[in-house]
């Protein structure tokens, strides 16, 4: 922030305002550490019922006929509710995120294993869980789908039978009964030219695995229905509460306004909690029949095999290049499985969603982006797992493809990187797939992790190591995000823009309360928030509430997902300040009796320029904007910004990581990882930090351990946290960061997105890692997890476990 | 099913409850005798959340049945503060952002003060090893090791 | 996850257990629960009555008597790392417990529980197979002697009756001239083996005298790698020997394949964790 003039107490009261640049201790942090903190599970209310799932045991199914009788003959059964009871309401159905619609209940078929057949409501969940054993389901199996390369097959069992016939898809025309869309980006033709042309190509497929994101707290709600006012309230693991509500009041009928939507403390959502869940309708629907309180929480097998997955991506990228490794063209393709429905969260416009950043950090003159969306028998989803809409994805193919050519041309991949970056003078840098790189500084980046590793030592000490018959990798990746979804001219949900909105409201004693169209999940929004208030208007941020996640107070805004809080809510914020500030201009020039012009603002006051000890702070402002303000003004000291961005941010960073691989169990030992982040203006860098590590831990989950395998009966393997990868404390490595500051020029503080960048950038960071170890043997790719039983398995192949 | 009639210590005080024999005991915590800071995460002893101090020893809650901590002394993260403030390890937490989401805080605390009573004086290894029953997806661990041994010297100290 | 319903007694002595486990069908006996209440919640299985065996004296406690240790099947893994009779006489329980579960499961896991459950990912199966354990089971006519060798028959199978209770485990305490090694490679902390291997064994001078060699999740039960022991019995051990043996465990192996490994990883992993086993037993026996 510029506020270092010359003012002689500045800094000492700069320290007191504790805003942007301070590592604030966070507010949330009190009620957590005394288990006040209130989440969906927490909620009780009188009469409250609870709901719980009947779920398929088979992938694909006809459903034959389901008896009730059973369970509704058990004491303490309210209610069993199939698709033919949500059908008269025509719930039974319900639209997706990506334009497609999903079974609420399954209607008269099944599509994965474990989807919701039918609802239980009982007045507790010991009951709930014995009723559901009662209900009785006949199934008829049917041909089951779970490669997605055999979807498009002449004989593929046609999964969707409610869209046979329909080959206009919600993107596109579809080309298959299981076709969802295609979707393409750059210029196939001028890509093609540059390739067939290309002094050296190369050519990587990869597949990106279906895993989760699998936050502590399951997903689950409260819905309670108030008969009488006809209003409805339902407390709901959401990250987009309002959207949550725009979507209940178009499903239900009830007017928005009689729509409360509550999300409270979030046990970490990470993508999982964007979408809505047909837990969540039929405990609305439970409670407006039944008239009380439904509460619906998922166990963690649900959890895994039912809420949305992340990914699921057979990518193949290619570089053409001239024989010094300057790139010449990009083109990727993509077969994506997005499993039963298409409940792809992602910007309307984009079925895909920002893949085509793809081209990185790169000065790619031409590209091609085409990717193919098909269901198969498995869950729903296609979530942004701790990134922005497919960013992962996106990195982790150009990354990938860059460290392939690197080894084509025997050019080291730091080199190879260094020759392609986009220099910071042609920022903002316009690629080749059409978004506008809003600022960056890629060598700097890139020099200061080499220097700081002693990258040219680790390249010493591999070659000693291989000499020994040693495994070692080093994996360096130079990524570039896009966060900040968005402008609303590229981005919607729905058709709602992807703006976001802050309104903050100054008190009579120079207190505020501000709330916030996201929601934290762990980020401490609480807490930075309250940062940037506090240097914009010169309060305390210890004197700032920040509330979120209720609809009926906080101004409507699209969520907490893909790094947009910061670049979104934060935007908001500061410009919603700087309202209040010009307002407190006007105030102060009436109570000191300048013009505005003659005023000058330090810190947390207005000054008379050249006139020492003429000033007003924002706290008497405050008081002066309800008692005696200019003629014509009206009282009060508040604003709201609905804040459009005009570009995306893009956040970027150099990762690299040294790992040990046991050749005699696969077993791999992250020996170090160094990330630098440049996140531009840093508001708390306490937090920030905090996000990496988190980011950083969850990416080494992802690379190493975390996947979601089907048999081929599409039977869902590893649902439970016996198997699915979540790294103890012992497991993972000690994370080391660093960082360079390139603000963004277009967002009100200089700010980007963080929290999702050590995700993005750390995964394939970790492959980088894993294939250099074996890179001097001729491999060039290896796909994810590197569990120790697959990098066993290559080992084996390439005959290094033999003792002599 | 014979309902059984239960009495236990809860952070120091007295309280009954009337429980199927198959009530898990964390759902007596929650629900019976609601005290929400006891959370629940996977239900199969994996993720730790639900961790509480049964006699002296760190158990996950969601793996005893309740009719198990008849007549014991239970401890959750609500009485790990004392009339004279917060404890250190709660301090410590706050201090080194070992938290972000919350869920797997209560937990994690009330974990970190037995180990604590356990092992006064960890070195990083050893807190690895002591806190690995407890699953974090947000802070990759770093500041919770951080504050438990800040938490350690200022208990030593004390 | 709820479990079916269930009929609870907290057993007040062994007697008192058998003689339920003698007069209602299907009851099962409640240890630390960590595998069994899983399983219930799943209802994968869905016994009538529980008899708790928790709060029972005479299955605590580790004692020394001569050179023969004498453990309480309900002796908990947290409780055998904290035990200094162990650490000093047989430390191989106390390595092979610290990488079972998680702090808190070993807190309420038994050895006892973990012996007769069954599952072949359960650790000290292969551990008393090693030490050539003597387990002391109690039945409406009385205690019995059942060596641990000839115990596991298959998975959740093994020689304890219905109306039966492993109450102790006896083991002999380690001699100077034996030495162990345990190694157990996992995904990670709270997981089963993918595969593990205790290993005890006795020097004779620079020869081999005796080794007992236990595999733990590479088969429907824990086994004894007996070709690969017979390698090795009366030789002096060196690498050439160890990859013999080595060899001999990977074709002894006949592990379910799941997403911890195929077979032949599974198998090959087996071997390795011998390797290791056989080569620190080796120092350790030297020393």
């Amino acid at each position: 922030m510029d506020n270092a003039n010359d003012a002689n107490n500045a800094p000492e009261a700069e320290d007191q305002l504790k805003g942007v640049g301070c590592s604030r201790k966070r507010k949330e942090d009190a009620r957590f550490i005394q288990g006040k903190g209130n989440y969906v599970d927490d909620i009780k209310m009188p009469g409250m019922l609870f709901a719980d799932m009947v779920r398929s045991p088979y992938a694909h199914a006809r459903i034959k006929s389901i008896n009730k009788e059973k369970a509704l003959a058990l004491p303490g059964v309210h209610a069993v509710l199939t698709a033919d009871d949500l059908k008269p309401l025509n719930l039974h159905w319900m639209p997706t995120l990506a334009g497609d619609v999903q079974a609420v209940l399954a209607d008269e078929k099944v599509h994965f294993q474990y989807q919701e057949v039918a609802v239980v409501v009982a007045d507790n969940r010991y009951i709930a869980a014995d009723a559901i054993e009662l209900v009785e389901v006949e199934y008829e199996e049917l041909p089951v789908l779970v490669d997605a390369h055999k979807a498009m097959d002449e004989d593929a069992p046609v999964l969707r039978e409610d869209l046979v016939g329909k080959m206009d898809g919600a993107h596109s025309k579809r080309v298959h009964d299981n076709h969802i869309f295609n979707w393409q980006a750059g210029d196939k033709d001028a890509t093609d030219r540059v390739f067939e042309q290309a002094e050296v190509t190369v050519k990587q497929d990869m597949y990106y695995p279906r895993v989760h994101p699998s936050p502590l707290e399951t997903c689950g709600c409260v819905a309670s229905f108030d008969k009488v006012n006809e209003h409805l309230t339902v407390y709901i693991t959401s990250q987009a509460p309002h959207v949550v509500r725009t979507v209940v009041s178009m499903l239900s009928g009830i007017p928005e306004s009689k729509v409360r939507i509550v999300s409270p403390d979030i046990g970490g959502g990470f993508g999982n909690k964007v979408g809505v869940y047909p837990g969540y309708v039929v405990s609305i629907v439970a409670s407006i029949v039944l008239g009380v309180p439904v509460k619906w929480v998922e166990n963690r097998m649900e959890h895994l095999s039912t809420t949305a997955f992340a990914r699921d991506y057979h990518m193949t990228g290619e570089i053409a290049a001239d024989s010094e490794g300057h790139i010449k063209a990009l083109r990727v393709n993509v077969l994506a499985d997005h499993g039963a429905f298409d409940a792809c969260a992602d910007p309307s416009k984009f079925p895909a969603g920002l893949m085509h950043i793809c081209t990185g950090s790169y000065d790619v003159p031409v590209a091609h982006l085409n990717v193919d969306g098909v269901y198969t028998n498995k869950a729903p989803g296609g979530v942004a797992y701790r990134c922005s809409f497919r960013v992962t994805e996106a990195v982790y193919v150009i990354e990938r493809t860059m460290d392939v050519l690197a080894q084509k041309l025997g050019i080291d991949k730091a080199e190879i990187r260094r020759r392609n970056f986009i220099k910071a003078e042609q920022f903002p840098y316009e690629t080749a797939l059409g978004w506008e790189i809003d600022s960056g500084d890629y060598h700097t980046a890139l020099d200061k992790v080499l220097e700081a590793c002693d990258y040219e030592g680790l390249r010493r000490e591999q070659q000693e190591k291989r000499e020994k018959g040693e495994l070692m990798g080093i994996g360096l990746v130079t990524f570039t995000e896009i966060v900040g979804a968005g402008p609303t001219r590229n981005c919607d949900i729905l058709g709602v823009g992807m703006f976001d909105s802050a309104e903050i409201r100054v008190h009579p004693t120079g207190s505020v309360i501000a709330r916030m169209g996201t929601i934290t999940q762990g980020q401490g929004h609480q807490t930075t928030y309250a940062q940037i208030i506090a240097s914009e208007l010169g309060i305390p941020s210890d004197e700032i509430s920040i509330e979120e996640g209720d609809t009926d107070t906080a101004p409507y805004g699209l969520g907490t997902y893909g790094s947009r809080s910061t670049p979104v809510g934060g935007a908001a914020t500061a410009v919603a300040a700087r309202k209040i500030r010009a307002k407190a201009q006007k105030i102060a020039a009436h109570l000191l009796e300048v013009s505005e012009q003659d005023l000058e603002w330090d810190v947390d006051r207005f000054k008379v320029k050249g006139v020492p000890g003429q000033e007003k702070t924002m706290k008497e402002i405050a008081w002066a904007a309800y008692n005696d303000r200019p003629e014509g003004m009206e009282p009060g000291l508040e604003a709201v910004d609905y804040y459009d961005p005009p570009n995306f941010t893009y956040p970027f960073g150099t990762y690299l990581c040294v790992v040990d691989i046991d050749k005699y169990t696969g077993v791999t030992k992250v020996r170090r990882f160094y990330a630098l982040d440049d996140c531009g203006t840093r508001i708390n860098p306490m937090i920030i930090e905090g996000q990496i590590h988190g980011g950083l831990n969850e990416g080494f989950a992802v690379a190493m351990g975390q996947e979601l395998p089907f048999d081929e009966q599409g039977n869902i393997l590893g649902n439970t946290l016996m198997d699915y990868f979540i790294p103890t404390f012992v497991e993972t490595p000690t994370w080391e960061t660093d960082y360079t500051v390139t603000p963004s020029p277009h967002h009100p503080i200089g700010a980007k997105g963080v929290a999702e960048s050590p995700h993005v950038g750390s995964i394939p960071t970790f492959t980088s890692a894993i294939v250099d170890a074996f890179s001097h043997l001729g491999t060039t790719h290896l796909d994810m997890p590197h569990n120790a039983y697959r990098l066993w398995k290559h080992i084996r192949e390439l005959d290094l476990d033999k003792r002599s | 099913m014979a309902k059984h009639h239960i009495s236990f210590n809860l952070n120091g005080k007295p309280v009954e409850a009337l429980v199927e024999p198959r009530e898990l005991l964390v759902h007596t915590i929650r629900e019976n005798i609601q005290l929400t800071g006891t959370h629940i995460g996977c239900e199969t002893s994996h993720c730790g959340v639900c961790t509480v101090d049964l006699n002296g020893k760190s158990v996950k809650s969601c793996t005893l049945l309740a009719v198990q901590a008849d007549g014991g002394d239970v401890l959750t993260v609500e009485g790990l503060a004392s009339a004279e403030g917060l404890h250190a390890v709660q301090q410590a937490f706050v201090e080194e952002h070992g938290l972000q989401c919350g869920f797997c805080t209560p937990a994690m605390l009330v974990r970190a003060y037995r180990f604590l009573q356990d092992n006064p004086d960890p070195s990083e290894e050893e807190i690895r090893w002591g806190m690995s029953g407890n699953l974090c997806r947000c802070t990759g661990y770093q500041n919770i090791i951080k504050a438990v041994q800040s938490a350690a010297k200022k208990l030593q100290q004390a | 996850m709820i479990t079916s319903q269930f009929q609870y007694h907290k057993a007040s002595s062994v007697e008192d257990a058998i003689q339920k486990l003698t007069e209602i069908e299907d009851a099962k006996l409640l240890a630390g629960g960590h595998s069994l209440l899983p399983m219930m919640k799943l209802r994968f299985a869905e016994p009538p009555y529980l008899i708790d065996i928790n709060d029972i004296p005479e299955l605590q406690g580790i004692e020394l008597d001569g050179d023969t240790i004498r453990i309480g099947a309900m002796t908990t893994e947290n409780e055998i790392i904290a035990s200094d009779i162990l650490q000093q006489h047989c430390p191989l329980l106390v390595e092979a417990a610290k990488l079972v579960a998680d702090p808190q499961v070993r807190n309420r896991g038994t050895i006892g529980g973990d012996i007769a459950h069954g599952d072949p990912g359960n650790d000290h199966p292969a551990v008393m197979l090693a030490l050539d354990a003597n387990l002391v089971i109690q039945g409406p006519d009385g205690k019995r002697n059942q060596p641990a060798n000839g115990f596991f028959l298959g998975t959740y199978w093994n020689e304890i009756a219905e109306d039966e209770i492993l109450v102790a485990i006896e083991v002999k305490a380690l001699k100077d001239n034996q030495g162990f090694g345990y190694h157990k490679l996992k995904r990670k902390t709270g997981d089963y083996a993918v595969a593990g291997s205790p290993v005890v064994l006795s020097l004779d001078g620079d020869k081999c005298a005796d080794i007992r060699i236990g595999l733990t999740n590479v088969a429907p039960m824990a086994i004894r790698a007996t070709e690969a022991e017979n390698i090795l019995k009366g030789q002096v051990i060196d690498e050439a020997l160890i990859e013999q043996a080595a060899a001999q465990v990977v074709s002894a192996c006949e592990p379910a394949a799941d997403l911890r490994g195929d077979e032949e990883y599974k198998s090959h992993m087996a071997a390795e964790m011998v390797r290791r086993a056989i080569q620190d037993a080796l120092q350790r026996a030297r020393n």
